[in-house]
C-alpha cells in the first residue's frame, strides 16, 4: 500500500539523530569550520553513543547500516537499516555535514566494508574507522583508469600509487584503497583493499584546505610498496571480466543514497533557517496561495522546497529499494543527482534571500552553501550520475555513451 | 454577451463596433472564405471544418438542455467515504486492486486514447464512444461510495491519481474529458448534502453518465481561486450567481456544473448549477491545448439556484480542500503526460542518426533524457505522497503545493525538452510531442476541472 511517510518505529531514531545534531553538531559548527584540520573532540561521546545504538541492533545510525540483509521474507515489504540510515543521516546533516563526515567509525570506507566484505572481514574490521581512497591525481570520475597497482607476492598484496581526497584519511584507523591487479584488464581488475594505518610505506603527504566541510579532514596519501595481507582484499579476488566493475561499484548503490541524504539534510537546514528569517520579516508561506499573486520570495521559496521534497523522496525510494533487495543503481544515481544539485541551488538561493545576513558569518547559511557543493561532486559528480541514468534508460554501454 | 473587462480581447472588439465572440467568428469565416490561398493549397475543406468545430458551440445561446435530476432514494444523512489509516510502513507498492485498475486504464489509454488523440485535438471534441468506454471502465464509480451505487469503499485519492496518470499517458486532453464528470460526482460525494447526493449521484453511477464540469477558473490575468469575481448573492429561496468561468470542460454538453463563486460575506464557495438554469450560456473557448476536452466559457447572468445548491455549507474549508484536491489531480495528469514524453523520446533519440551515430550518444541529448527521468520520478513521488496523505486523513496542503509546483515547473520543462529532442520533427503534428508541449502548459494555469 503506497505510503511515503516515515514509519512510527523509526521515529525514535530520527528524533535522537535530530537531538544529537541540535545539541552537539550545531553548537560546534562554526568552530570547526574555522579551525580546519582540528579534530572535533566533542564527537567522541556521540560516536560511542552510535556504536551503542548499532550494537543494540537498532541500526540506522551509521555507515554500517547499508549492509544488505540477505535473509528474510522477500515477499514482505520491509523498512530496514537502509531507510533508517538515510533518515538518521538527513537529521545529522541538518546539524552539520562536515561533522557527520568526521564521525569516528562512520566513514565511507565503513559503508564499503558493510557492503562487500565477507563475514570474516566484517568481524575482523569491526570497530575500525575506515576511510575510502578512490581518487588519484590523474583520475577522478574515471575510476576505471586507476593507476595504483596491487601485486600478489606470497601471502600479501603489494600496493603502489598515490591517492587524494581521502575523507577522514588522517583520522581513520584504516583506508579502503582501490587498486588494479592488472592495468591491461580494465575495470574488472580493480579491487578494494583495507590498508591499516601505520602500515610501512603508507605515507600521509598533506591535508587539503577546502571550500567547505572544513571540519572533515581530506588527506593525500602515497603508497610505496605497502604490504597488506591477502585477506584484506574485499570481495572476489578473481578478475571476472563479465562481472567487471560490479563488485566495487556495488558499494555506490549503497553509499550514493547516503550522500543524497547528506544533501537533503543540508537543504533542510537552509530552508528551515530561511523560513525563520522570512517569518521575522513578516513573510509566511501559505501553501494554498501559490499562484502568480504570491510574493516573489514565497514563489522562490516554494520552488526550492519543492526541489527539496523531490530529493528527499527520491532518497527514501533508493533506500527503500535496498531494504527490499531490489536493484537500485538507477534510483541511487537519480537520488544523488537530484539531491546534489538541489542542495547546492537551495543553499545558494537561501543565502541570496537572506541577504547580508545569509552571506556573513553571523548565520550558518553561507557555510551550508559552501558545504553543499561537495555533495554534488563526491561519490560521483552530477555529470557521472546523469551518465549512469542516461545509459540505463537508453540501453547504452559506456563505450557508446561516453 | 457582456465581455468581461478583464478580457484582453474586449478592447479590440469594442474598437470594431462591439463585436462579440460570435461576431468575431463570423468575421473570421468571412475573411477565410475569400482567401484564394486556401484553394491553392487545397486547404478549403479542412479549414471550413476546423472553423466549424472550433466555433460551433459559439452559436449556442444556452447551455445543454440537460436531463431533469429527480431525487431518488434519499439517505438519512449524506454518505462520505472514510479515510483509511495507512499501514505504518514506507511503501511504494500499489495494492493489487490499484495495480489492476491502473493496468486496465493504461491499456485503454494506449490502444484507444493515443490512437485518436490527434483527431480529437483537431476537432476540439472527444468522440462519444471513447467517453462511453471510459464510463464502462467505471472511472466515475470509483469515487462514489457503495451505498450511493458506486464501487468506492473509502477515500481513493491515490487510486484516482493512478487512473489520471494512466489516462494522461494516452492523451491529456482526452483524459480531462473522461475525468470531467467524476470531478462533479466526487465533489457531491465529498461535500453534497443528502438531498444533493440523492438528486444527482444516481445519474453518475448509471449507464448514461452526464457530462458535468467543475468550474473555478475565471478569464483574467493573475487569477487566484481565493479571490473570485463570480459572485453569489442571497435571493429569495436561494442564491443568484453572476460571473464568467473559463476553460470549462465539455461546456456545451455539460448537464451539471459545480461553480465556484464568492458568497457574499462568506468567501469563496461551491454551487451546484443545472445546465437548464435560466441565464446560463456557453461560448466555445478553444485553447492552446486540452482541445479534446471541448473547453468553453460559462457565463452566468442572474442565475437562480436553490439554497440546497450550496455545497459543504459554504465553508472555507470545503472550498480550500476542493482547490487542493483539484491541483493534486492535475499533478497526476502531468505525471502521466511527462511519462508519455519520456517513453516517446527514448526510441527516437536512439534511432535518429546524426554525424554518423545515434544522437543519444551525445551528452547534450543523453543528459536531457536523464533529467527528464529524474524530475519525473520526483513529480510522481511527491504526487503519491500528497494523495496518500489525503486518503489517510492527514494534512496535505504542503504536500499538494510542493507536488503541484514540481508538476508545473518540471512538467512544462519536460514538454519543452520533448519537442527539442525531436528537433524539427518535434514541431510538426506527425509526432505527438507538440501536443504534449501545448497540453503541459495547462498544468500551471488550470484550477478545478478535475478532482480526486
Amino acid at each position: 500500500m503506497i505510503n511515503l511517510e516515515v514509519p512510527g518505529k523509526l521515529g525514535v531514531l530520527v528524533s535522537q539523530a535530530r537531538q544529537s545534531a541540535a545539541e552537539i553538531f550545531r553548537p560546534n559548527s562554526r568552530k570547526y569550520d574555522q579551525a580546519e584540520h582540528t579534530y572535533p573532540v566533542e564527537l567522541d561521546v556521540l560516536a560511542a553513543l552510535i556504536d551503542g545504538l548499532n550494537a543494540s541492533g537498532a541500526g540506522g545510525a551509521g555507515a554500517s547500516g547499508v549492509r544488505r540483509d540477505k535473509d528474510g521474507d522477500k515477499t514482505k515489504i520491509r523498512n530496514g537499516a537502509n531507510l533508517a540510515t538515510v533518515l538518521g543521516t538527513i537529521e545529522m546533516c541538518w546539524g552539520d555535514v562536515g561533522l557527520l563526515l568526521s564521525m569516528p567509525r562512520q566513514g565511507l570506507g565503513n559503508a564499503a566494508i558493510a557492503s562487500v566484505a565477507n563475514d570474516e572481514q566484517l568481524q575482523r574490521f569491526a570497530g575500525k574507522w575506515a576511510a575510502m581512497a578512490i581518487t588519484e591525481p590523474d583520475c577522478g570520475s574515471d575510476s576505471a583508469a586507476i593507476r595504483t597497482t596491487a601485486v600478489l607476492d606470497g601471502e600479501d598484496y603489494v600496493l603502489n600509487g598515490e591517492k587524494i581526497y581521502v575523507t577522514s584519511g588522517e583520522r581513520a584507523d584504516a583506508v579502503v584503497v582501490w587498486a588494479t591487479l592488472d592495468r591491461a584488464r580494465g575495470r574488472a581488475a580493480i579491487k578494494s583493499f583495507v590498508v591499516e594505518k601505520g602500515t610501512p610505506g603508507f605515507e600521509l603527504v598533506r591535508l587539503e584546505h577546502k571550500l567547505g566541510i572544513r571540519a572533515s579532514d581530506t588527506a593525500h596519501f602515497r603508497l610505496e610498496n605497502v604490504r597488506v595481507p591477502k585477506a584484506n582484499l574485499l570481495g572476489d579476488p578473481e578478475i571476472n571480466v563479465e562481472r567487471g566493475f560490479a563488485g566495487v561499484m556495488q558499494t555506490f548503490d549503497n553509499t550514493r543514497p547516503l550522500v543524497a541524504a547528506m544533501a537533503v539534510g543540508v537543504a533542510k537546514a537552509a530552508l528551515e533557517e530561511t523560513a525563520r528569517l522570512l517569518s521575522e520579516a513578516g513573510i509566511e508561506i501559505d501553501y494554498d496561495r501559490v499562484g502568480p499573486r504570491a510574493p516573489a520570495v514565497v514563489s522562490t521559496y516554494l520552488a526550492l522546497e519543492a526541489d527539496y521534497e523531490a530529493a528527499y523522496l527520491l532518497t527514501l525510494e533508493a533506500a527503500w529499494m535496498a531494504d527490499n533487495s531490489r536493484p537500485n543503481s538507477l534510483q541511487a544515481s537519480m537520488a544523488k543527482a537530484k539531491a546534489g544539485r538541489s542542495a547546492t541551488e537551495i543553499a545558494l538561493r537561501c543565502v541570496e534571500l537572506a541577504g547580508s545576513l545569509g552571506y556573513s558569518e553571523n548565520s550558518l547559511l553561507e557555510k551550508w552553501a559552501r558545504d553543499a557543493k561537495i555533495l554534488d561532486i563526491f561519490e560521483g559528480t552530477q555529470q557521472i550520475q546523469q551518465l549512469i541514468v542516461a545509459r540505463r534508460l537508453l540501453g547504452k554501454s559506456s563505450a557508446e555513451l561516453k | 454577451m457582456a465581455a468581461s473587462s478583464a478580457d484582453p480581447a474586449a478592447g479590440d472588439r469594442a474598437s470594431r463596433g462591439g463585436r462579440d465572440a460570435m461576431g468575431l467568428s463570423l468575421s473570421l469565416l468571412n475573411r477565410l472564405a475569400g482567401a484564394p490561398l486556401l484553394d491553392r493549397l487545397g486547404l478549403r475543406r479542412p479549414v471550413q471544418k476546423a472553423v466549424y468545430e472550433a466555433t460551433r458551440t459559439g452559436f449556442r445561446t444556452a447551455a445543454a438542455a440537460g436531463r431533469s435530476f429527480a431525487a431518488a432514494r434519499r439517505l438519512g444523512k449524506p454518505a462520505r467515504p472514510a479515510t483509511a489509516a495507512a499501514a505504518d510502513l514506507f511503501d511504494l507498492t500499489p495494492t493489487e486492486d490499484q495495480r489492476l485498475i491502473r493496468e486496465t486504464v493504461a491499456e485503454f489509454a494506449t490502444e484507444q486514447l493515443r490512437e485518436r488523440a490527434a483527431e480529437a485535438d483537431q476537432r476540439c471534441a472527444t468522440p462519444d464512444d471513447l467517453l462511453a468506454k471510459s464510463a464502462e471502465l467505471g472511472i466515475t464509480l470509483l469515487g462514489v461510495p457503495e451505498e450511493l451505487g458506486g464501487i468506492g469503499t473509502g477515500r481513493c485519492a491515490l487510486t484516482s491519481i493512478l487512473v489520471a496518470e494512466a489516462l494522461a499517458g494516452g492523451d491529456l486532453g482526452l483524459a480531462v474529458a473522461c475525468l470531467a464528470s467524476s470531478a462533479v460526482s466526487t465533489a457531491l460525494v465529498l461535500w453534497g448534502d443528502a438531498d444533493a447526493q440523492a438528486s444527482y449521484l444516481p445519474s453518475f453511477v448509471g449507464e448514461d453518465v452526464p457530462a458535468a464540469a467543475l468550474a473555478i477558473l475565471e478569464p483574467r490575468p493573475l487569477f487566484d481561486p481565493f479571490e473570485l469575481r463570480t459572485v453569489a448573492r442571497r435571493g429569495s429561496g436561494g442564491f443568484v450567481l453572476d460571473g464568467v468561468k473559463s476553460l470549462v470542460p465539455r461546456a456545451a454538453q455539460a448537464e451539471l456544473f459545480v461553480v465556484a463563486a464568492e458568497l457574499e460575506g462568506r468567501g469563496p464557495a461551491l454551487f451546484v448549477v443545472e445546465s437548464g438554469s435560466a441565464g446560463l450560456s456557453v461560448v466555445a473557448e478553444p485553447a492552446m491545448g486540452l482541445r479534446a476536452a471541448g473547453m468553453g466559457r460559462l457565463e452566468l447572468a442572474k442565475v437562480h439556484v436553490p439554497d440546497t445548491a450550496l455545497l459543504g455549507e459554504g465553508s472555507t474549508q470545503t472550498y480550500t480542500e476542493c482547490v487542493r484536491l483539484s491541483r493534486l489531480a492535475w499533478c497526476g495528469l502531468a505525471v502521466g503526460t511527462a511519462q508519455a514524453v519520456l517513453d516517446y523520446v527514448i526510441p527516437y533519440v536512439n534511432d535518429r542518426v546524426a554525424f554518423g551515430e545515434p544522437v543519444s550518444h551525445r551528452q547534450g541529448v543523453a543528459f536531457k533524457i536523464a533529467d527528464i527521468a529524474i524530475e519525473l520520478e520526483g513529480m510522481r513521488l511527491a504526487t503519491y505522497r500528497a494523495a496518500a496523505r489525503a486518503d489517510a486523513g492527514k494534512p496535505f496542503a504542503r504536500e499538494v503545493a510542493l507536488a503541484h509546483r514540481l508538476c508545473v515547473d518540471k512538467g512544462m520543462a519536460i514538454g519543452s525538452d520533448g519537442v527539442q529532442l525531436l528537433g524539427g520533427h518535434g514541431y510538426v503534428k506527425e509526432h505527438p510531442v507538440e501536443r504534449w508541449y501545448r497540453d503541459l502548459r495547462s498544468i500551471g494555469i488550470a484550477e478545478g476541472i478535475v478532482l480526486v
